[in-house]
This record gives C-alpha cells, sequence and structure tokens, in this order.
C-alpha cells in the first residue's frame, strides 16, 4: 500500500537528458530537502546544457501537499526564465482531488497523462514510439 | 441489612459468576459448540466453533468480574464484538433474521445455568438465587449487544449497497480512443458527484483518455454547490493532463447558472454530447469521414 | 451508542523533515487499517503533511497524536499536533487562503480544513498551538450542514 520511504534525506532525484529534455521520475516519498536539491539541480541542468522541456513523471507518488506544489510551481517558473516548459505528467486521480480540495490548481503548470504524452507535448520529433500523434480513427 | 452490605453482596455474586465462568470455561466452550448458533456458523470444524465460544466466555467472565453485567459498552464485550459480527452477518446471510439470533443467543443461558446450579450445590438458597439473577441478567445483556451488532452489520449493509447503487448509477463510457464520458441523470448531491468525480478520473488513466465529457442533459437542476463540484471534476482532471467538456446544459439550467452569478469561465462547455464529441476529435485531430457525401470509396 | 470512543493511540515527534515522511507513512498506514479509501487516504494524509510542516516550520518542532475513534458503526481517525512555538493570534486570518509567515502558499490551515471532517484550532500566544482533525470512514457520521 505504501511505497518505501526512498534515499536518505540527502538524496538526489535522478535528472535524465533525453535529446533537448530533462526527464525527472519522482518515486514514493519525497523529502522537503530532497525536492529542493532536485529544484537546484534542474536549474543548473538546463543552464548546463540546451535544454527546452522538463518533465516530471509523478505518476509514482501517492501524495502532493502544498510545499511540493510549490517546489514544481517554481521549478516551471524558474525553467520558463531559461526559456524551458514544464509539463507534470502522470498525476494520480486521488492526488489531483487532493489537491483541488486543497486549492491548489497549479494555473501555470502545463499536465500531460503520462511521461511519453509529455515528451509529445514538449517536442513530437523527439519521442521514438510506435504510434504517432495523429492516431487513425476506426470506430 | 445495611445498604452497602447489599452492595457488597451483589459485587461479589457478579465476581462470584465471573470466576465460575473462568473456571468452566472449557465445558462451556464444549457444550456451546453444539448450539444452533456457533454450530450453524461454523459448519466447517467443530475446533473453531469451540475456540469462538471460549472467547465469547472469557468476554463473559471479564465484564462480570469487572461486575458491569448490566452495561452493553463494557470493555470485555468490545473485544468479542468483531466476532459476534461476523458469527451475525453469517447467520444474516443463511435467512436468519434477527429475532432468530435473539433466541440463538438465549438459548446459550440454559446449558450455563445448569452449571453454575450443579457448581452451587450446597450453598445456602439466597447465594445460588443471586447467581443465577446474575448470570441471567448477564446473557441479557449478550443477547442485546448481539442484536446490536446485527442492527449495526444491516446499516453498514445499507450503505455499502447505497454506494454500489452510486455507482452503477454514473457508468462511464468509452466513446473513443482517448474520450471517456460519464452521462449524469437524475439529482447531483455531495455524494454522488464525489463518485462521479472518481469514477470519471479512473476511466481518464485506465483508458489513457486526454478527453472526459460530463453530461448533465439529464441532471434536472444545477446548483451552486452542483457547479462547484462540475468545476472541481475539471480542475482534478486538468492537473492529470486530461480536459474536461461540460455538455448537455440545457437553457433552464444555463439561466439559472448566469442568475446564481456562477463562473465556469475556464471550463469548455458544448449544448450537447455530440458537439462535445465533434470537440474533442477535432481537438486530437481525429477525422471523422462522411462516406457518402466525400464519395470515397468503401474499404 | 453514537458516543465517540477511542482506542490505540501512538505519538510521533516532529522535528525534522525525516519526521514528516514517517508522519505521513504513519497516516497512511493507519488510515489503510481502519479501512478508509484511497481518495480519502490521499487527503487524510496530506492533512497530515501541511499540519505536521506547520508544526515543524511555526511552532519549531512539538509532535503528533493518533487515535482510532469509533462512533457507532462509523471509524475514524484523529490526529492532533502539539508544538509549543509562539501561537497563533490571529485563527480567523491564519485559516484563509494565501495567508503565509512562512514562505509556502499559504495553503495549510485552511487547505487541510477542507481535507478533513472535523477541525478544530487551540492556540495561546507564546504557549503553543493543537490543531486536531478528525476523518471517518465514508464520510462524517454528523453531517455538519443537513445536521440531525
Amino acid at each position: 500500500m505504501t511505497g518505501p520511504i526512498h534515499g536518505s534525506p540527502g538524496a538526489h532525484v535522478p535528472v535524465l537528458k533525453l535529446g533537448g529534455i530533462l526527464l525527472v521520475t519522482l518515486q514514493g516519498e519525497l523529502h522537503d530537502r530532497a525536492a529542493e536539491q532536485l529544484q537546484q539541480d534542474i536549474g543548473e541542468a538546463i543552464e548546463a546544457s540546451s535544454v527546452t522541456g522538463v518533465v516530471i513523471d509523478i505518476s509514482g507518488v501517492e501524495i502532493v501537499d502544498s510545499f511540493l506544489g510549490r517546489v514544481f510551481a517554481e521549478i516551471a517558473a524558474q525553467a520558463k526564465l531559461l526559456a524551458a516548459q514544464t509539463v507534470v505528467a502522470g498525476m494520480r486521480p486521488a492526488v489531483a482531488i487532493t489537491l483541488v480540495e486543497l486549492g491548489l490548481t497549479l494555473p501555470g503548470l502545463r499536465t500531460a497523462l503520462d511521461a511519453q504524452q509529455a515528451m509529445l507535448m514538449l517536442d513530437p520529433a523527439s519521442v521514438p514510439v510506435p504510434h504517432s500523434p495523429v492516431r487513425r480513427e476506426s470506430p | 441489612m445495611a445498604d452497602h452490605e447489599a452492595a457488597g453482596e451483589r459485587n461479589s455474586s457478579a465476581q462470584e459468576v465471573g470466576e465460575f465462568l473462568r473456571r468452566r470455561r472449557e465445558q462451556i466452550a464444549q457444550r456451546w459448540a453444539d448450539e444452533t448458533l456457533f454450530r450453524t456458523v461454523f459448519t466447517m470444524s467443530r475446533d473453531e466453533a469451540v475456540e469462538a465460544c471460549r472467547a465469547v466466555v472469557e468476554a463473559l467472565a471479564a465484564v462480570a468480574v469487572a461486575d458491569q453485567v448490566d452495561n452493553l459498552g463494557a470493555a470485555g464485550f468490545i473485544a468479542v464484538r468483531d466476532q459476534l459480527g461476523r458469527m451475525v452477518a453469517s447467520r444474516t446471510r443463511t435467512g436468519a433474521g434477527s429475532t432468530q439470533i435473539a433466541d440463538e443467543v438465549a438459548a446459550l443461558r440454559t446449558p450455563v445455568a445448569e452449571l453454575l446450579r450443579s457448581e452451587l450445590e450446597g450453598s445456602p438458597s439466597g447465594r445460588t438465587e443471586e447467581c443465577s439473577v446474575t448470570l441471567t441478567a448477564l446473557m441479557g445483556t449478550l443477547r442485546l449487544v448481539v442484536l446490536e451488532t446485527a442492527l449495526n452489520a444491516g446499516q453498514e449493509l445499507i450503505d455499502r449497497q447505497r454506494l454500489q447503487l452510486l455507482e452503477v448509477a454514473t457508468p462511464v463510457i468509452k466513446l473513443w480512443d482517448g474520450v471517456v464520458a460519464v452521462p449524469l441523470i437524475g439529482t447531483l448531491d455531495s455524494a454522488r458527484s464525489q463518485v462521479v468525480m472518481e469514477s470519471l478520473l479512473d476511466a481518464v488513466v485506465s483508458q489513457q483518455a486526454r478527453f472526459a465529457i460530463l453530461d448533465i442533459t439529464g441532471v434536472p437542476t444545477v446548483d451552486s454547490l452542483v457547479a462547484q463540484h462540475l468545476m472541481k471534476t475539471v480542475a482534478a482532471a486538468r492537473l492529470m493532463g486530461a480536459e474536461c467538456i461540460v455538455s448537455g446544459i440545457r437553457p433552464a439550467i444555463a439561466q439559472t447558472i448566469v442568475h446564481l452569478g456562477i463562473d465556469l469561465g475556464s471550463v469548455i462547455t458544448r449544448a450537447s454530447l455530440a458537439d462535445a464529441l465533434a470537440y474533442a476529435l477535432h481537438e486530437q485531430g481525429s477525422v471523422v469521414v462522411d462516406r457518402n457525401r466525400t464519395g470515397t470509396s468503401a474499404r | 451508542m453514537t458516543e465517540t470512543s477511542g482506542s490505540v493511540t501512538a505519538c510521533l515527534p516532529i522535528h525534522s523533515d525525516m519526521d514528516l515522511a514517517w508522519v505521513r507513512q504513519h497516516v497512511r498506514q493507519t488510515a489503510a487499517q481502519l479501512g478508509f479509501g484511497l481518495v480519502e487516504q490521499t487527503k487524510l494524509v496530506t492533512a497530515a503533511s501541511e499540519l505536521a510542516r506547520n508544526t515543524l516550520v511555526h511552532g519549531g518542532g512539538g509532535q503528533v497524536e493518533s487515535t482510532a475513534l469509533t462512533s457507532g458503526i462509523s471509524r475514524g481517525l484523529r490526529l492532533t499536533f502539539r508544538d509549543e512555538g509562539p501561537g497563533i493570534t490571529d485563527i480567523q486570518r491564519a485559516l484563509s487562503d494565501g495567508y503565509t509567515s512562512g514562505g509556502g502558499l499559504g495553503l495549510g490551515l485552511g487547505g487541510a480544513r477542507r481535507l478533513v471532517h472535523e477541525f478544530s484550532i487551540d492556540s495561546r500566544p507564546d504557549e503553543g498551538t493543537a490543531v486536531t482533525v478528525i476523518c471517518w470512514v465514508g464520510g462524517a457520521p454528523h453531517p455538519r450542514q443537513e445536521g440531525r
């Protein structure tokens, strides 16, 4: 039911670079300090190389409180100043319902169903996926 | 006889019954295991029945020793409530009514009363009588506890069915690849809105739907509370990366919404479910071709 | 029968962000055991996280006490967050959205209140603050608005 507590308080969340996009996958419990460290790491990563987008995959996150919500908003704002777009992907229904009830609708943040969709949104050419963005439909 | 002496006497009779129950726990459990109540619940193994009986005797003893034979909320009963609940549920499933269950509990008194009488043989008659009155009171309390458990179990069943009804009343339908919809019919209250929101959002995940349509054609009235729920659903869907469209807003409802001063500004609305679907298909780049009109050949 | 009774009390310290993580884990596990649904669990854990952070940041640390409740056939969880910090001088203002004294989004108290069924604050200047919240499995047994 509950994920294990990942890493020690100071542990880094790995930041992956795929083409011009940074992919950050959050899992289980995230300590406050790890979240703040992540914010800093992403800023440095954007600065160091030409990054046009940041994808934060939170499909493995069981709760987002106002602190973590603020971290997401700040990452997005900071990335925007460095000319990169941020997409938060894979938020679970229970987390979304809770955030809305909490009053945190994160209006400035772009969202996607999963990391793949997020990558597509940021750079349609970057994703080596079997099905193309424009799907052929059959009723 | 002085008052405090009478009280002391009564105390010790409860305690005596309690000690008797503890002493004879094994024998009572063996006898109870063959009574209807336990026999019909534990059909698989007699050992299990005996085990359950022991727990109940132990609980009764604890209640008696604590001198709480009349107290429904006595700490001793808490330990067996779960077990009694399971037994009651099992008896209810096999069709026994609460009166029948109460009678079956009442039947447990006889074997214990017999044991008590034979044990107290030779004690002063007043003493025997007092102990048997105490035992009767204790068994009466047990009967009430069981009845209360039965009523609660009934209430739980009703609650569960109410919830199931809610879920049945709000089917989420996949309209197209990446498009899900829930047609709402009837009055929306808080509980139902909650269920709608949860099932729609779950469908967004399971169907990988970028579009979720809430069709309120069948909803008679929209007050500010309902509007608030709709807006919460839209906001939650957006956080998940899906777009939520509200369709089927009838003119009367549109008027109410304006009247109430509700701002649905950030919500995408369409007059009908068909319009909402058309919007979703257009947005995700799907093209529906009318073969007759364009004249392209059929596959 | 409708009397509320409590049992199984646990007490956890709140002195670091590690402790916040433990509080969340504890609340999640306890809520799951009590039979809370996934959404209710998430709301409760989130409220606990907000309040525990308040205790840590504004109260200078403290503790949380969790108690399983029974009221009739309803089961619930009560959490009490205590600190011996400066206290809250204007509770109404602290509860309003957007009010912040600690660099957050100012949704902590007011937001947490919306996530639970019962909410109360006892705060004295220079003595400390106690925030108590209660959540019931399947919704409040005694609805606040309808009453009975």
